[in-house]
């Protein structure tokens, strides 16, 4: 079966290859790299090839290597590829790995100022003369650095044909039509591209060509764009953030998104409210005392904050407070690796806090998705009054996707079960002569009517508090009390079972191997079915998109004999969730979780399977 | 009924405020504190000055944190929504709560382990970012419901019963929110009732956060006289810093003209006026306020009064421009931005 678990190998140098290459830049963390590889993934990516666009960045401002690796796929795969075709090595402090690491038969374009050790015979070199280009172009000093990094896009798009008038587009574009650094840029990329194309000698393989039929009806952007973005047309009115990669994004989105799009148009005045807060603490607590006035609130954070928010988390469980958290998961324990992928929030959310409870929780797949559970978050958490975790993770959240373009969001806001003055006037009229309890649960879903303060309603005060309370909201320490109000609470979940998003299943007819897997793991998973097809393994797949689990997944486990529950963290966190809460399957879940620092690859998730 | 009724009369009139309520309706739950707490003296207070004032109970909030203080909140305005929170963490949900809707009144309650142990982190940004409400610290250096621990605030070389003798410099809570750029700083002492009714009105006229640092005995935990918050320590060592009138902005305007003394006009109109007793003093003065308090506290005295106001500051909500109607009453129309919105946002993509 080995053969079959390899990726698509690099084939004969005398035969083209058209779109279906990785490349790969080295360069120097904060030299302005950021912008050069986005026009190259951008170019490509208007020239309809399916493109991913992985940044594997340094937790630094200046100076550490970064890489940005960008894969190319005719077939429209769009999961990181583990191979590098194409180097483009621009940091001396990584050359000599860079260089070790291309497929033989791949190309290595270097800066000639950089120190070689040995040339390998099965690759082929083109030295670039960068200091020299970026010298004849008579730049002030401040700004050599930054656009000697467009010295290896003119290269580039020299020897894989890249169209020139897409990388000017996508320059414009990336200065917002700014004539200024457009022009000096683009001086820069020809100066390359005549210069390779007057003294090199292209006989290397790898060439691009237009597509169409994959890119139409797409967005190229990053999920924390897109969840910023979501959250604005969400109608968020409250945000508390404190900053903490990879989660800052997102909030920088929606603070720029909401600028624009949020101000009353006579007053100029915002319709929404976003707060830095003085910690992850606070950034919890504002939103649970923003989500009880009334607010759409929110936070972003990533695992750090996760857990300064813990003991607020449970206050909102118990309270029974909206809101919602972001978590652009990164690697943990403790600090962990900041700037890397990873999917290990997953318990720890699900059970965050003290005592009993367990909290729902969406896992976006990719920018779409980030866009519509932006707002879709909010609906639930004000109907389910709790907070609600958003799972996202730094590849969904920082690198650039390929995403459906976002619908308009066609339903209304749901605001959940609040009491205005004149329909708790009528309470009692309108439930069988019962009176209003904060806590009570009238319509047998587990879920009370609330009010808001500032209701012009002498009826409508409550007292909220985190200890022990009776339907009515009076403190309580009877043990009949207390036990009454957690078998609601576990009602109310059992309704979120129902309400939050449904899993997507594609059954295979025959399968007997099942895949439950989540989140940005996604593409891999299509990509890792797609081989196993190949080499005669049928599998079946469940990707979900929130928990609490509901009925579809325990038929979708009974109708296999394996399922393999695939995940970006060590521990194999899923797997444990529904190992709990699928006992009498339990045998048939096998664990594949992986957990180092970067997206899974397809190669390993079908070596699990296969 | 022994007695016999010399004059015949129609039943005398329930006093009734500026908004046509007793004083009965500005009551909360019953206390279940210590009898004689201080706190419960507080609460009274409360009740009186909203009730004089004339608070529309249903645009009232109160918050709290944890500990004995933090349960009064249950004890006053029961036709206020209430939130009795985490310890320490009042600042950052009533932030939250008072930003999504602007026009409340608030009135948090916390204690000195509350603000100044676990809570100073979060104290002191709610009173830089100046967020609208009365913030009364209900001090009396000393943890009750963990029976005995001592707070930030406790006197250096105080001894309790259980906790030994205390070693440690105390936080002091006016100058901890000067430092911050606090806009009304102020304390009094919990058997002081006509101060600290003075005290609380002005607060609630006051546009920003109004730090009101109360002393207030704990009789069970920290009532030996030797205890700078204690009741008799409090009582022998009690100096008024002026003497305070309030004005609401319902009365007319009739200020007597006492020899030396300084008007203050708050926002909604109400006129605080501050007759000195000893030294010239003048709350505006930032710099004579950390003087005074360094003073006292070096001297040992219960200074009581206001030693800073600023009425002109922005609060948080002036800050955040948000528009006039409460975020939380906002209709979708004003949530979601138009479908052509997206569109533009989405081809520039």
């Amino acid at each position: 079966m080995s053969v079959l678990m390899q990726e698509p190998q690099t084939v004969a140098v005398h035969q083209t290859i058209v779109n279906d290459f990785n490349i790969n830049v080295a360069t120097a963390n904060g030299s302005g790299s950021q912008t050069s590889n986005s026009l190259l993934i951008r170019s490509l990516y208007k020239m309809g090839i399916p493109v991913t666009g992985k940044n594997l960045f340094p937790s630094n401002i200046q100076g550490l290597p970064t890489w940005y690796n960008i894969r190319l796929s005719k077939e429209g795969f769009l999961a990181r590829r583990e191979r590098v075709e194409i180097m483009v090595c621009m940091n001396g402090a990584t050359v000599a790995e860079d260089m070790e690491s291309v497929e033989p038969g791949g190309i290595i374009l270097f800066d000639d100022a950089l120190p070689i050790a040995n040339h390998r015979k099965d690759v082929k070199y083109y030295a670039i003369p960068v200091k020299e280009l970026v010298k004849a172009a008579n730049l002030p000093f401040t700004l050599q650095k930054y656009v000697a990094n467009m010295v290896y896009v003119g290269v580039i798009a020299q020897l894989l044909d890249i169209e020139m008038g897409e990388i000017k587009d996508a320059l414009s574009w990336n200065f917002g039509g700014k004539p200024k650094p457009i022009e000096l840029n683009w001086g820069m990329v020809m100066r390359a591209y005549d210069w390779a194309k007057a003294n090199l000698t292209n006989d290397q393989p790898y060439r691009v060509a237009r597509m169409t039929g994959f890119n139409e009806g797409t967005l190229l952007i990053d999920g924390n764009t897109a969840a910023g973005l979501g959250a604005v047309f969400g109608g968020v009115t409250f945000v508390a953030w404190y900053p903490i990669t990879p989660s800052t994004s997102l909030i920088e989105a929606m603070n720029d998104y909401a600028a624009k799009l949020r101000r009353d148009p006579e007053t100029g005045k915002a319709t929404y409210a976003s707060v830095q807060a003085e910690d992850e603490l606070a950034a919890s607590g504002m939103i649970m005392g923003a989500g009880w006035a009334g607010a759409r609130a929110m936070t972003a954070t990533s695992g750090p904050g996760i857990s300064l928010m813990a003991e607020f988390v449970g206050y909102g469980y118990f309270a029974e407070i909206p809101a919602v958290i972001w978590d652009i998961q990164r690697m943990g324990p403790s600090t962990g690796l900041p700037t890397r992928t990873s999917q290990g929030d997953i318990l720890s959310v699900y059970y965050l806090s003290h005592g009993d409870g367990r909290h729902p929780i969406l896992f976006p797949a990719d920018p779409k998705e980030c866009f519509e559970m932006a707002g879709l978050s909010f609906d639930l958490a004000e109907r389910l009054q709790t907070p609600l975790f958003v799972l996202s993770d730094l590849d969904i959240g920082m690198n650039s996707w390929i995403t459906g373009e976002f619908d308009y969001p066609e339903t209304p806001l749901d605001r959940g079960k609040v009491l205005t003055a004149e329909e708790l006037a009528k309470f009692k009229e309108n439930h069988n002569g019962q009176r209003w309890g904060r806590y009570l649960d009238v319509d047998g879903d587990g879920i009370p009517y609330r009010t808001l303060p500032g209701t012009p309603s002498v009826a409508a005060a409550y007292f909220t508090r985190g200890t022990g309370h009776t339907e009515y909201a009076t403190y309580s320490e009877r043990s009949e009390v207390w036990e009454n109000n957690l078998k609601r609470l576990e009602k109310k979940f059992d309704t979120a079972r129902e309400i939050m998003p449904a899993p997507i299943v594609d059954i295979v007819a025959g399968a007997s191997i099942g895949i439950i897997s989540l989140g940005s793991n996604h593409p891999a998973i299509e990509e890792a079915r797609a081989r196993l097809k190949q080499s005669g393994i049928a599998t079946s797949y469940l990707r979900l998109r929130a928990l609490p689990i509901n009925a579809a997944i325990h038929a979708f486990v009974a109708q296999h004999d394996e399922v393999y529950v695939v995940e970006n963290n060590f521990d194999g966190q899923l797997h444990t969730i529904l190992t709990s809460e699928l006992p009498e399957q339990a045998s048939k879940l096998i664990s594949a979780a992986k957990c180092d620092g970067m997206p899974l690859s397809a190669r390993w998730i079908a070596q699990q399977i296969g | 009924m022994t007695a016999t009724p010399t004059k015949t009369s129609a039943p005398k009139a329930p006093k009734l405020n500026p908004i046509g309520l007793e004083k009965t309706a500005y009551k909360g739950g019953d206390s279940t504190l210590c009898n004689g707490c201080g706190h419960d003296s507080i609460s009274a207070r409360i009740i009186t000055a909203a009730w004089e004032v004339g608070l529309d109970q249903t645009q009232v909030v109160k918050f709290s944190g944890i500990g004995c203080s933090s349960k009064t909140p249950a004890y006053f305005l029961g036709m206020s929504h209430g939130f009795n929170s985490l310890h320490g963490r009042m600042t950052s949900v009533a932030t939250g709560a008072l930003v999504t809707n602007k026009l409340l009144t608030a009135i948090g309650v916390s204690g000195d382990g509350d603000t100044a142990s676990i809570g100073i982190g979060g104290f002191k940004h709610l009173v830089r970012r100046n967020v609208h409400m009365v913030y009364i610290v209900e001090n009396n250096g000393v943890y009750g419901l963990t029976k005995g621990q001592f707070s930030a605030t406790a006197d250096q070389g105080q001894t309790l019963k259980y906790s030994g003798t205390n070693p440690y410099m105390p936080l002091d809570v006016c100058l901890e929110a000067l430092a911050a750029n606090a806009t009304f700083v102020a304390r009094s002492f919990a058997g002081d009732a006509k101060q600290l009714e003075a005290l609380l009105k002005a607060a609630f006229s006051h546009k920003g956060l109004a730090v009101l640092d109360v002393i207030s005995p704990c009789v069970t935990f920290n009532n030996h006289d030797e205890s700078t918050k204690s009741y008799g320590w409090g009582k022998e060592h009690e100096i008024q810093l002026h003497e305070l009138n309030y004005i609401s902005h319902f009365d007319e305007i009739t200020v007597e003209d006492y020899p030396d003394e300084t008007e203050v006009q708050l926002h909604d109109g109400s006129w605080l006026v501050l007759k000195k007793l000893g030294d010239e003093y003048d709350p505006t003065d930032k710099m004579l306020a950390y003087k005074t308090l360094e003073a006292a506290r070096r001297d040992q005295r219960l200074l009581t009064g206001i030693f800073y106001i600023e009425p002109e500051t922005p609060c948080f909500n002036d800050l955040l421009n948000t528009v006039d109607t409460p975020l939380s009453f906002l209709p979708e129309a004003k949530l979601r931005p138009s479908r052509e919105a997206l569109r533009e946002i989405l081809a520039a993509m």
